[in-house]
């Protein structure tokens, strides 16, 4: 198949970026999106100019760093799916195709489509673990949990980080990524007894990094490739809630 | 710990409750101003005597005057949210998601709807609160003789479509707020967020139908 690519290229994050036109011709609808951009990058390798820059890792959907958004919807146009498990098959023959990184003022694009996501890494660190002391690892039959509670705790557990959901928010809000975490951990015998500390911790961190607040649009469900529903964000709230209203200090 | 908690008290989280507090509070009223401008089609007496009894029982400026925080509270928090959110994201995309990804058209425009409301509602509070002051005698008491003012206004088309096209906003407004109301106090479930949707377009086709039956009925019926 033949395709035209506009792709964001900046150099850095003092540069301002603009979108360059690539023409693609013969492109297999087997491969995926990222090995798409990688027979591209070979081919802007060979006329001596600078390859694409993109975040990818596993490639199998698992460690969510392929972080962009296609013709507007991150991760691309399917549901449930990451980019590096796009298939080319999924566009036209001679269809434009618009490559954009994650756009949010948290996520400062390093350069073209890579961006930095440590912000989410310093909202797991206000909170988002369980304080265990060290001895021997307790026998795991010996903790009471509910299939329901740890079916429900495992789909949240489901999130990989890969912040599709600040890029789809109009508003670049970071709670579903927050709520998936915090419930994940309070769903769960061993994160309970923190989890009101938790909750405010990593909701005051996320508040500090400068994401913007939910509305409640569902975009960041629908682009979730891992599914994770707005039900955590409205266990995260009355968390929030009720730990802010026993809080003792 | 003050600063602590004032903190707290400015996280999104808090600001997104009050937002769904004040939002329902709002949804009650407009639900029962609603109801009650439908004694238009009872009549003169019954509609004004339902003013001026309203207008004369002992709390009436306690509830008018929470209803004035209830709007200003929702206003200002709904402004600076939408600022906040605005600053979130200082570069737009160049295309627009697509159908499956994208968000609904309501939830994208509240702060839109809701600035539009905004403006009606002052307007409004000056069309009627403190517009002409007639006033009648039914059974003996003197009262405001709003019947007779809303009559008036509505003969005009221009008042008729304004008021038509604004409460129609209203209902756009309420269709996304009412659900998300629950969602930010927490109260978000599989088992109940479908059902909450569909009360909340009904509730909202409701509100916004029985409003804008009332300037229509009198465009065309009270000629
Ligand atoms: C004074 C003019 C108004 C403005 C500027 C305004 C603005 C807004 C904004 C920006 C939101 C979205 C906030 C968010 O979802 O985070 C919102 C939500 C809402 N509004 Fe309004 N609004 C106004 C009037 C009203 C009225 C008259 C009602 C009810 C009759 C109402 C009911 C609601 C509800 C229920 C929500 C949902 C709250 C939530 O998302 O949790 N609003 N409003
Ligand atoms: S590269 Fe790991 S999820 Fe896509």
């Amino acid at each position: 198949m033949n395709l035209t690519l506009k792709v964001w290229r900046q150099k850095s994050d003092k540069d301002k970026g603009r979108f360059v036109e690539y023409k693609l011709n013969d492109v297999s609808p087997d491969v995926s999106f990222l090995e798409m951009l990688d027979v591209l990058n070979q081919d802007i390798i060979h006329q001596g100019h600078d390859p694409i820059a993109f975040d990818h890792d596993c490639r199998e959907g698992i460690c969510g760093s392929c972080s962009m958004v296609i013709n507007g919807s991150a991760h691309g146009p399917d549901k449930a799916t990451t980019t590096c498990q796009l298939h080319m098959r999924r566009f036209k023959d001679g269809e434009v195709i618009h490559v954009e990184p994650f756009r949010a003022k948290a996520f400062p694009i390093h350069k073209d489509l890579m961006v930095d996501r440590s912000a989410f890494d310093r909202i797991q660190q206000a909170g988002g673990y369980v304080s265990v002391n060290t001895g021997n690892a307790p026998d795991a039959n010996a903790i009471p949990v509910s299939k329901e509670y740890s079916d429900m705790a495992f789909d949240a557990a489901a999130c990989i980080g890969c912040g599709a959901c600040v890029a789809s928010c109009k508003n670049a809000s970071a709670m579903l990524f927050v709520s998936a975490k915090v419930s994940h951990l309070s769903l769960l015998p061993q994160g309970a007894p923190e989890k009101h500390e938790r909750v405010l911790k990593m909701v005051a961190q996320m508040d500090k990094e400068g994401f913007g607040n939910c509305t409640v649009t569902g975009a960041c469900e629908a682009a979730c490739p891992k599914e994770i529903t707005l039900e955590n964000i409205a266990r995260m709230n009355r968390e929030f809630l009720g730990g802010f209203a026993v809080k003792r200090k | 710990m003050a600063t602590a908690t004032l903190t707290l008290l400015r996280s999104s989280v808090v600001k997104k409750a009050i937002m769904g507090l004040t939002g329902l509070g709002l949804s009650g009223f407009v639900l029962a101003h609603m109801t009650g401008n439908l004694l238009i089609f009872k009549g003169a007496q019954a509609y004004n005597t339902y003013g001026h009894q309203l207008t004369h029982n002992p709390a009436y400026p306690l509830i008018a005057i929470g209803l004035l925080a209830l709007m200003g509270i929702h206003f200002v928090c709904g402004i600076t949210l939408t600022w906040e959110n605005k600053r979130a994201r200082t570069q737009g995309y160049a295309v627009d998601a697509a159908d499956q990804k994208a968000a609904s058209l309501a939830s994208r425009t509240m702060a839109g709807t809701g600035s539009i409301l905004a403006v009606f509602i002052v307007l409004h509070l000056i069309t009627f609160k403190y517009g002409t002051l007639y006033t009648i005698t039914h059974d003996g008491v003197e009262m405001r003789d709003l019947h007779r003012l809303v009559i008036e206004v509505f003969q005009s088309p221009v008042y008729v479509a304004w008021y038509c096209f604004s409460l129609a906003l209203l209902g756009f407004h309420l269709k996304h707020g009412f659900a998300a109301a629950f969602q930010s106090i927490g109260f978000g479930h599989p088992k109940w967020s479908a059902h909450i949707k569909c009360l909340a377009v009904v509730y909202a086709l409701i509100v916004a139908l029985g409003f804008i039956s009332q300037p229509l009925y009198v465009y065309l019926v009270h000629r």
